[in-house]
């Protein structure tokens, strides 16, 4: 494990750099939506643990949103360092993650979804008519400093693309050890037999609020990241469709595998950048039929491409002792 | 005391309005397990079909009542254009699936209608402003309402007392219960279950392009009115049970009275009661006013 760790770490650590690197040699536009793909990345990375569980949550938008506006409010206050907002969000979104999660661990499949989408619209309602949270026009956000230091002019979109990195390396690398820790191995069987885990001793309802909170922690960075990126943040990052985008980029990505995660999302945000401006009327046509074929063709995602050669499909070593 | 009677008439309008738009995604849910989210698409082409008909150089000398029907032939054009090769020719092929995987087919075909009809019929308003006259005004006390209103109130209870009774009252029915209770068993009874879907779910997408068929003259047609039909549909038919006429009836009217009320007494509050409401039902009844209990996953 020791090794893994070091082997994963050192991997995830030259990749960085070596994105850093490249990242200074690409137009500014690229370097935005690369900054983009890493936030959103964030949120779906958090789904696809959620939907290693079965899980599927159409309000994953909820603490993106949540994330953004406590990056966007306490910046109002002055306070702009990049590290300190991101913890902020992080930690918001963890505790509100927390709280709702004891309630929803004990929900499955559409309910689930359903519970997940009804309170992202609620705080989507309470964002869309407070005055003091911006209303519909929402709240700008100062361009973030980075521990006193203050980038001006053309470096600052770089620096903050070379902070996006090391936040979304960082959490890759303890989302692919989680995966590989006890507890990620045992969220991994609470979709094949509940019964089964809990005579082992092991309880499915604290799986899921532990697997819900990380998710919602992850989204919560990835809205801070964003509301840095952007400079402004509005109600419509807790409406549904948003959550539903997430979702869409979760089953391309597939449950099993970190990097698809981002993977999944750079090709999202490529589809809707280049189809949406070549045929504005119908890229979501386009994104639609992607996801129906996905979902025929690859039901493991892009990630399950990569599996299946060296492992046995989960299905087939599922389906003689599921009971369902 | 006008005050609550507003609250009351703008919530029974609404709420009637509401079951229109939701009593299909329920029958489809309670028949096939399939939560349509493309339910909203399909609510949007029946409102566009609605409007190139009574707007069509043909149709539109049709004048009274009779435009009616012509937005009622729309909705039917539409249903069975759509619902049957949907069917027949998508979701079949996805039946094996688990109930989340069928979410989020039909998600993918909400994106892929929602193109169609800006490709179709474009990215600008439409309007279809004659029908919403036919009834005149009516007054009640201090207040007036458009008299469209309350035929959509009465729409909506013919279509809901209809749906009940066909499915309760006659041997389709009794065959449709059947494979909602148990697909196989019906099989090995010799009911063929894939018409059962396929007449469920057209009969489901025709609701919904009924929905919108009479929802056009109310209201400019836009291609984003369907995203927002379906999410209050959600709300409607989580707090009333999914797959219960009956609940979606009374989830109907739970949303709109709260609304109503919101609307009335604290206009900030319109959006964020509605899905208050749905969260506290699903804290306190998961399944629903009028759903079944579920059976955990083992």
């Amino acid at each position: 494990m020791l090794s893994l760790q070091r082997n994963v770490a050192l991997g995830a650590l030259a990749l960085t750099i070596a994105l850093a690197v490249l990242g200074a040699f690409v137009p500014e536009w690229i370097l935005y939506t690369c900054a983009l793909v890493l936030a959103k990345g964030l949120v779906v990375l958090g789904l696809c643990l959620l939907l290693r569980m079965n899980l599927v949550s159409f309000g994953q938008g909820l603490y993106y949103c949540a994330g953004a506006y406590i990056c966007g409010l306490v910046s109002q206050m002055g306070i702009s360092d990049a590290f300190f907002l991101t913890f902020l969000a992080a930690l918001g979104s963890a505790v509100v993650g927390l709280i709702l999660g004891l309630f929803l661990s004990g929900y499955r499949s559409v309910f689930f979804a359903m519970f997940n989408l009804a309170l992202s619209m609620i705080l989507y309602g309470v964002l869309l008519k407070s005055i003091s949270l911006g209303g519909s026009d929402g709240v700008g956000v100062a361009a973030p400093t980075y521990l006193g230091y203050a980038p001006d002019g053309e470096m600052r979109l770089y620096v903050f693309f070379v902070f996006a990195l090391a936040v979304a390396g960082a959490s890759s690398v303890f989302a692919f050890l989680y995966t590989k820790s006890e507890m990620g191995l045992a969220s991994a069987s609470v979709k094949d037999c509940e019964i089964r885990l809990e005579y082992l001793g092991l309880s499915v309802r604290y799986l899921i609020i532990f697997n819900f909170v990380i998710a919602s922690t992850l989204a919560g960075i990835g809205g801070a990241l964003v509301a840095m990126v952007s400079g402004h943040i509005i109600p419509e990052l807790a409406y549904w469709t948003t959550s539903g985008e997430f979702v869409f980029i979760t089953v391309l990505s597939g449950p099993n595998g970190i990097l698809s995660a981002f993977g999944a999302t750079a090709v999202f945000e490529t589809i809707r950048l280049v189809a949406g401006q070549n045929m504005p009327n119908s890229w979501q046509m386009l994104l639609g039929s992607f996801l129906l074929l996905s979902i025929l063709f690859m039901p493991n995602g892009i990630s399950g491409l990569f599996r299946r050669a060296k492992a046995p499909k989960p299905d087939a070593v599922g389906e003689g002792i599921n009971n369902d | 005391m006008d005050i609550a009677f507003a609250i009351f008439a703008d919530g029974i309008i609404y709420g009637a309005w509401l079951f229109l738009v939701a009593i299909g995604l329920t029958l489809v849910f309670g028949v096939m397990k399939i939560l349509n989210v493309a339910h909203g698409a399909l609510y949007a082409i029946g409102a566009y079909a609605a409007a190139t008909l009574v707007n069509s150089s043909f149709f539109g000398q049709i004048e009274g009542m009779a435009v009616l029907i012509v937005m009622l032939a729309g909705a039917v054009i539409a249903a069975l254009l759509l619902g049957p090769f949907l069917e027949r020719v998508l979701l079949r092929l996805f039946y094996e699936r688990d109930e989340i995987v069928l979410l989020l087919v039909t998600f993918g075909l909400s994106l892929i209608l929602e193109d169609l009809i800006k490709l179709i019929w474009g990215v600008y308003s439409h309007y279809v402003p004659g029908p919403y006259a036919l009834f005149g005004d009516v007054e009640i006390g201090p207040l007036f309402y458009v008299g469209y209103d309350f035929f959509i109130v009465g729409l909506a209870v013919v279509v809901g007392l209809g749906t009940y009774l066909v499915l309760n009252r006659t041997n389709v029915g009794k065959v449709v219960q059947s494979v909602i209770h148990d697909d196989e068993i019906s099989r090995a009874m010799g009911i063929n279950v894939a018409r059962v879907y396929l007449g469920a779910f057209t009969f489901g997408v025709f609701l919904a392009t009924l929905a919108g068929a009479f929802t056009a003259p109310m209201i400019a047609i836009t291609p984003t009115i369907g995203v927002n039909a379906i999410i209050l549909s959600f709300a409607v038919v989580v707090i009333g049970g999914l797959g219960s006429i009956q609940g979606a009836a009374i989830g109907a009217l739970v949303v709109g009275l709260s609304r109503a009320s919101a609307i009335n007494l604290w206009p900030e509050a319109e959006l964020f009661v509605i899905y208050a409401v749905m969260s506290l039902v699903l804290l306190v009844r998961p399944e629903g006013l009028f759903g079944q209990i579920q059976q955990r996953k083992i």
